[in-house]
């Protein structure tokens, strides 16, 4: 722990060794003699798909799991890391993808939990904790008070409390697990503007990403762990499909294989004026949304975030009230805040949060696929439990769901296996209109190609898709038309030609921009592009 | 995760068997349980004491049966002691005093559980009380009820009722039988119904039962009044074993019902939960208090055991959950 740091950029002294780690959970060798370097002053890119181990590892580096085999070394010690506590001696910090913050204390008590700043009473020293709470803010370029509750900021200003937090216990390993899913490019900018300073300062930062562009612009070496096993360390600066083919161990052939169909069918969803007020003060959650969707197309719904996307699709589906317009599915016109009025209508949503909204996540998989159709199995008063399996045997196979058996947790399955169940789910139901709110969110390339095939077969078979994404590539390559919403508003439509990421960005911009509200969270997306 | 990670789960005897040890635990622990009080005295295992047992297991275990329902959904049903020992009274209370026939009085009682239970599930579906507080406040509702319908004494139980106490043929008690029907219906009903499925749904995770279709208040109603019902049936076996239906019947009834819940392997937070752990949970309480009687061990130093293998139970059982993760 007493070693001078040289504070030699992407050449320093080894901080962190990982040799030969082995990890199994029941069903699943999750890790398979992986072998990781740290070296001081270094960005290192840990690349993987999902389910190819990564959270393993570094849940195992903060103390959550102990490796079955294989050595964890920390400045040439071999180290046992039991507990949190133990990686935080050690020096080692995480941030993890679901945030460890408490919503209901202040930023500043958030900080410093466990660790406050004491009077000679040993009372706690609200005004030096505020102090210092301030100084971490300001690293992180994080504009709230201290004072602040956390429960009250954005999920971006929550991942940036939690950085604050790590760079307050003086880490010398820095682990972040996707830290740019749920930013936007300007907060990405300043992240990556905060992780080059600390890299100047001599820490090692094990970055997790899914955004390729990133490994080149911050990362200085790759490891790529594939199937529990790492299987190749390179340089950052490596091309993208090198690393995509190193991932996934074979070439994607297609990114978006979407075709239109040749002529859309009759109008399977019509929304018309819908609208729905904010809270008291506030304005419109939306305002008079009116769109079609038709038989085998693919209508994209992009905007910011928090441009009520989801709100819409919410409202549709029946789970949020809307205060005026009406929705018609096939001619008919939907009952307000009904979800089994719209499921019996052959409208199924895949949410944007599949752990928290989506999955049952320690039921079995086929408690999961069969969820929805519970009222159709159960005949005579009694659930036909030999229907349901061979029911979800039958869509898990078309899925090609990667699992043990129809019995496994959907806790252990991957995000795009889990993602894959959600959908499944609304199959089974037999669903013939689905929205999908961020269906790739989390999902590794693999599987997102495997979402967008089935999106595919499914709109070829008649049903009708409306596709709400942040991941402009996705929504302009999946999507036969594109609507565009921005501060609760339907601010245009493109199609062919015309659907590009600049035209898509400028509407979603420009509408946002017009209005007065300076502070609001979308503002701050103004420039992604 | 590829094909070839994932073989086929416990593939080693040692996974087989920790797999096994899960599965099994709580049974593990009652038959460690019967054999310890086997060792320490001579009386424990003959059948007519075993006999013995399930009679103390029994309105326990009915009452348990009920509450895993609302456990198993993420709730908590705090009211069930109070509310057997109101449904005893109005059933005795009808067809002795007021002179209702005795299927009449039994069906009244029954009814009167489940609509506890309803009002308890309407004020935490539609209320959005936390069912702790709603229940809590139904236990002191449904025990100032029993007062007051008895008018603060025991009455006397209708005798055709009572024979819900006695025994068949001279050697099997009754109440035991109606423990292992009401098990068998509370298995069914948690495998088998739509309303059994959808407790597993709502207490895994409600947000995702409501997103895709389950009609989480109309079925958190159901839940709560089929705990009610099963309180009243406990009730109805107490009062029979007692001849009589005491408004102060089953105090604290609730605690011991919670206890073998969870003894049996389910989760307070909800989504797992078997009716055979359940009566497993009932049996190992009810295994203790018997042994220990028979040791002689005094009353008070009994409810320390008591507390000490409820702990003991739970801890064991998140350790080997842990292990297995």
């Amino acid at each position: 722990m007493t070693g001078v740091n040289d504070d030699v950029p992407a050449g320093g002294r080894e901080l962190l060794r990982v040799e030969g780690v082995t990890k199994s959970f029941p069903g699943v060798r999750a890790l398979d003699g992986v072998d990781l370097t740290l070296r001081a002053g270094e960005v290192h890119v840990l690349l993987g798909e999902n389910g190819a181990g990564k959270s393993t590892l570094i849940k195992m580096l903060a103390g959550a799991h102990r490796p079955d085999e294989g050595r964890i070394v920390v400045d040439g010690a071999e180290v046992t890391v039991r507990s949190a506590q133990d990686a935080e001696r050690l020096g080692i910090a995480t941030i993890h993808q679901e945030f460890n913050l408490v919503p209901g204390l202040t930023v500043a008590e958030n900080l410093f939990l466990g660790r406050q700043p004491r009077t000679a009473l040993g009372l706690v020293d609200r005004r030096a904790m505020r102090a210092r709470a301030a100084e971490l803010l300001a690293r992180v370029r994080l504009g709230v008070s201290p004072a602040a509750p956390v429960a009250g900021l954005g999920i971006a200003q929550l991942q940036m409390v939690e950085i604050a937090k790590a760079l307050s216990l003086d880490a010398r390993v820095l682990i972040m697990d996707e830290p740019t899913a749920v930013l936007t490019s300007e907060e990405v900018a300043t992240l990556f503007g905060i992780v080059r300073e600390l890299r100047a300062s001599g820490v090692g930062v094990v970055f997790i990403t899914h955004h390729l562009e990133e490994i080149a612009a911050l990362g200085d070496r790759v490891t790529v762990l594939r199937d529990g096993r790492s299987v190749a360390e390179v340089p950052a600066t490596t091309p993208e499909d090198d690393l995509i083919r190193l991932m996934v161990g074979r070439d994607i052939a297609e990114q978006y294989p979407r075709r239109p169909p040749e002529e859309p069918g009759a109008p399977r969803l019509r929304v018309r004026g819908l609208g729905r007020g904010g809270g008291r003060g506030e304005r419109p959650v939306f305002t008079d949304i009116g769109f079609e969707v038709r038989a085998g197309e693919v209508v994209g719904l992009a905007g910011l975030v928090g441009a009520g996307r989801t709100e819409v699709a919410r409202a549709l589906f029946g789970v949020d009230r809307y205060d005026t317009g009406t929705v018609e599915v096939d001619g008919r016109e939907l009952a307000r805040g009904d979800v089994r009025a719209a499921m019996r209508a052959g409208l199924g949503l895949v949410p944007e949060d599949r752990k928290s909204q989506g999955l049952l996540l320690d039921a079995s998989l086929r408690d999961n696929l069969t969820l929805a159709r519970l009222d159709r199995d159960t005949r005579g008063g009694l659930v036909d439990r030999r229907a349901q399996r061979r029911a979800a045997a039958e869509v898990a196979e078309r899925l090609k769901v990667r699992m043990s058996g129809l019995e496994q947790s959907a806790r252990t399955l991957s995000g795009g296996n889990q993602q894959k169940i959600v959908i499944g789910k609304w199959l089974l139901a037999g669903a013939r209109l689905l929205i999908l709110d961020e269906p790739t969110r989390g999902v590794d390339v693999g599987a997102k190609v495997e979402i967008y095939q089935l999106v595919n077969e499914l709109t070829a078979a008649g049903c009708a898709v409306l596709m709400i994404s942040s991941d402009l590539p996705e929504v302009l390559g999946m999507s036969d038309r594109v609507l565009v919403m921005a501060q609760g508003r339907l601010v245009g439509e493109l199609a062919g030609e015309a659907a590009t990421q600049d035209a898509v960005m400028e509407l979603a911009v420009r509408s946002a921009g017009g209005v007065e509200n300076g502070n609001e969270s979308a503002m701050e997306g103004s420039d992604v592009g | 995760m590829s094909a070839e990670v994932l073989r086929a789960p416990g593939s080693t005897p040692g996974q087989w068997f920790a797999r096994a040890v899960l599965r099994n635990g709580p049974l593990g622990g009652l038959i460690a349980l019967v054999v310890v009080m086997a060792v320490l005295s001579r009386d424990f295992l003959n059948g007519q004491n075993l006999l013995n047992v399930g009679v103390q297991a029994s309105v326990t275990a009915i009452l348990a049966f009920g509450v895993t329902f609302v456990i198993v959904s993420a709730g908590i049903d705090l009211s069930v002691g109070s509310v057997a020992a109101l449904s005893a009274t109005v059933v005795a209370w009808s067809a002795t005093k007021e002179g209702l026939p005795v299927w009449v009085a039994v069906l009244l009682g029954l009814a009167v559980g489940a609509v506890a239970g309803l009002l308890s599930g309407a004020l935490v579906a539609y209320g959005r009380l936390p069912a702790f507080i709603a229940t809590l406040a139904m236990l002191s509702v449904a025990r100032g009820l029993a007062l007051v319908v008895s008018g603060g004494s025991p009455i006397a139980f209708p005798s055709s009722v009572g024979r819900l106490g006695d025994t068949l043929g001279g050697w099997l008690p009754v109440p035991v039988l109606v423990m292992i029907a009401m098990g068998l219906v509370a298995a069914l009903v948690l495998a088998r119904t739509y309303t059994g499925r959808a407790m597993f749904a709502i207490g895994g995770n409600e947000e995702a039962a409501r997103l895709s279709g389950i009609d989480v208040k109309r079925r958190k109603l159901v839940i709560y009044a089929l705990s009610g019902l099963f309180a009243a049936v406990a009730g109805i076996v107490l009062a029979a074993r007692l001849t009589s239906a005491q408004p102060q019947a089953a105090v604290g009834y609730e605690l011991d019902a919670i206890a073998a819940v969870v003894i049996g392997g389910a989760s307070l937070s909800g989504g797992s939960g078997k009716a055979s752990g359940t009566l497993i949970g009932a049996l190992i309480l009810a295994v203790l208090r018997n042994g220990l009687n028979l040791l002689s061990v005094s009353a008070f130093w009994q409810q320390v055991a008591t507390g000490l293998v409820i702990a003991l139970a739970v801890l064991l059982d998140t350790l080997r959950r842990r292990s297995a993760r």
